[in-house]
């Protein structure tokens, strides 16, 4: 079985972003960058069932060229082979854009399925694995907590609202957004980096002007405030008696 | 006439909880706008549930294998009401069963999907959308273009007005399906186990994220909520690391709260986090990052280090002999 994941890289989660001059997007000079957490969720279910019934798995990544430290992460952790679709642009681009960029290539590639997280960290759509799906005619479904593939089809468990799931059976290939807890992540070993250098990526390039027209982005800025918080200062003793006095005297909630 | 389609959820014969959001939303374009808003309920068996709806008209798409929800399904019937109607604008509820088949609703009409939206306004005769990014950290306009606009908005972002014994009219539509294009084959919904804790009738809650580092330091976290009589919540990642079990899970995966003092302890507050805490009375956020979007939504912040203030703090609670 030939699996497919396309991972993504953001910006590490303690990042300070700040708004590049344009107003448009991020200053992207200073960031560091880690995979995608719900996408090493999706890596990692690939490897396990490839350590189940054998097959292949790649990664796929678009981004930019700084994206192959994630794309070596994800090899010493055991993917067989990546695909690099080098696009500086990439991060700034909306699901649309880049669901058609990822098609392209996973078509290519025609695996038996095909795995991304459910959504990414930075942009949030939650939409790209569900689009990639419909451009390229495979069935698909959402927030995914567990696989089990048959010899034609894969049945999942798919988190709905409240604390409800439910099984649901589709033909392969198909297309499965993974949610972040599925599995438990593994760490890369010694062996696994040194062979990671050793194994395939082949670099991609695309054409971002033949696309379909995306949303537009106009501006990006700081959030306002949605309450008028009270910040409390001092050392912890200092905090914590200001806070239970606030907290019986004003929000009369102690 | 153009007119403004919002897509209606139901399960079971019951309308999702979002409806009147999204609709109060579809309501305030139209206001500026002077659309029709036209909600569309899809299922099988749901007339009656139509009438009920706070719409100027209500299109029941209805068909046998509508009965149960599936992405396919869904996507080839509103893709034909769409493609037969024309509407201008195509509102959802960022639900999970959007977030499922909109994406590929739209795309299936090569347009984009504005997702998770908090709010749109008109700005030149064009929609322009807020959306979040990077977790709550930032916030973009999303300009909208060409003939037909797909958006989704987020839980919570519009308040259910209550717009009084509407009279609507209900049409039906019948799309044309064929039970080979449905490959998803759904099975009935289930719950894990009985919930033994539930969050939402909790008077105090402490939550726990990310910050507090590891299993052990819990402890300090249990500490202050024994200290407060509270129940302890937590964010995804903390119950993903099985650090806690899922059903202490605050969140739109979890549960939705709304205790009188909720405190938010190394949280960064994500989305997902916050739709499901911010109906909370008093919100007290502690946290080391100055930027955590947590501190939008609290009442009282502290930028500290949890490990200090934690124990202060729990000292202080158990003396003021709350």
């Amino acid at each position: 079985m030939k699996i497919l994941v396309a991972i993504r890289q953001v910006p590490s989660r303690d990042s300070q972003l700040s708004v590049r001059e344009d107003g448009v997007w991020v200053e992207e000079e200073d960031l560091s960058y880690e995979i995608n957490e719900p996408d090493a969720y999706a890596l990692e279910e690939a490897l396990q069932l490839k350590e189940k019934q054998g097959g292949e798995v790649v990664v796929l990544c678009l981004g930019p060229e700084s994206a192959s430290e994630v794309i070596l992460e994800a090899l010493a952790k055991g993917a067989d082979r990546a695909v690099h679709i080098e696009e500086e642009i990439a991060s700034s681009l909306d699901s649309f854009s880049v669901a058609q960029i990822l098609a392209k290539s996973i078509q290519e590639e025609s695996p038996d399925l095909v795995l991304t997280g459910l959504q990414s960290d930075d942009m949030g759509s939650g939409q790209t694995g569900v689009i990639i799906a419909e451009l390229i005619g495979y069935p698909h479904a959402t927030i995914i907590m567990q696989t089990e593939v048959q010899s034609s089809s894969v049945r999942v468990k798919r988190e709905l609202e409240d604390g409800w799931f439910q099984h649901v059976t589709m033909p392969l290939p198909a297309l499965l957004t993974i949610q972040s807890g599925i599995n438990t992540l593994r760490y890369a070993n010694l062996m696994g980096i040194r062979k990671a250098k050793t194994k395939e990526v082949r670099q991609v390039s695309c054409d971002v002007s033949t696309l379909e027209e995306g949303t537009k982005t106009v501006r990006v800025y700081l959030p306002h405030r949605q309450k008028q918080t009270t910040m409390l200062e001092g050392d912890p003793a200092a905090i914590a008696s200001q806070l239970v006095e606030k907290l019986k005297t004003e929000a009369r909630v102690l | 006439m153009s007119f403004i389609l919002v897509v209606l959820e139901q399960i079971d014969g019951k309308l999702h909880r979002s409806a009147d959001e999204v609709l109060a939303a579809a309501r305030s374009v139209s206001l500026l706008k002077g659309l029709p808003v036209v909600a569309a309920l899809t299922g099988k068996g749901i007339a009656d549930l139509a009438k009920s709806i706070h719409a100027d008209r209500v299109i029941v798409v209805e068909h046998d294998l509508l009965d149960a929800y599936t992405a396919d399904g869904y996507t080839a019937a509103l893709s034909q009401l769409i493609a037969a109607r024309q509407p201008e604008l195509i509102l959802f509820a960022h639900t999970y069963q959007t977030r499922d088949f909109a994406p590929k609703l739209a795309a299936r009409h090569r347009k984009p999907l504005i997702s998770d939206a908090t709010s749109v306004r008109v700005e030149d005769g064009s929609l322009v959308f807020v959306r979040q990014l990077f977790q709550g950290k930032l916030n973009a306009d999303i300009l909208a273009s060409g003939q037909t606009v797909f958006a989704s908005i987020q839980s919570g972002a519009y308040l259910a007005e209550d717009t009084g014994n509407l009279e609507t009219t209900v049409e039906t539509f019948t799309p044309q399906l064929n039970p080979d294009e449905i490959r998803q084959k759904p099975e009935a919904p289930f719950r894990d186990s009985d919930r033994a804790v539930d969050l939402s009738s909790a008077n105090r809650i402490v939550a726990v994220g990310r910050g507090i580092q590891d299993q052990d330091s819990l402890s300090l976290v249990e500490d202050l909520a024994s200290a407060l009589g509270a129940e302890i919540g937590a964010s995804r990642p903390i119950c993903d690391n099985g650090w806690l079990p899922m059903e202490r899970q605050v969140g739109s995966s979890g549960q939705t709260v709304a205790p009188s003092l909720y405190i938010a302890v190394g949280i960064s507050g994500a989305i997902q986090h916050v739709v499901g805490m911010k109906g909370a009375k008093t919100i007290v956020a502690i946290n080391k990052d100055p930027d955590a979007p947590v501190f939008e939504v609290a009442d009282y912040g502290i930028c500290a280090d949890l490990f200090e203030v934690l124990p202060a703090l729990t000292e202080e609670i158990r003396k003021s002999g709350n």
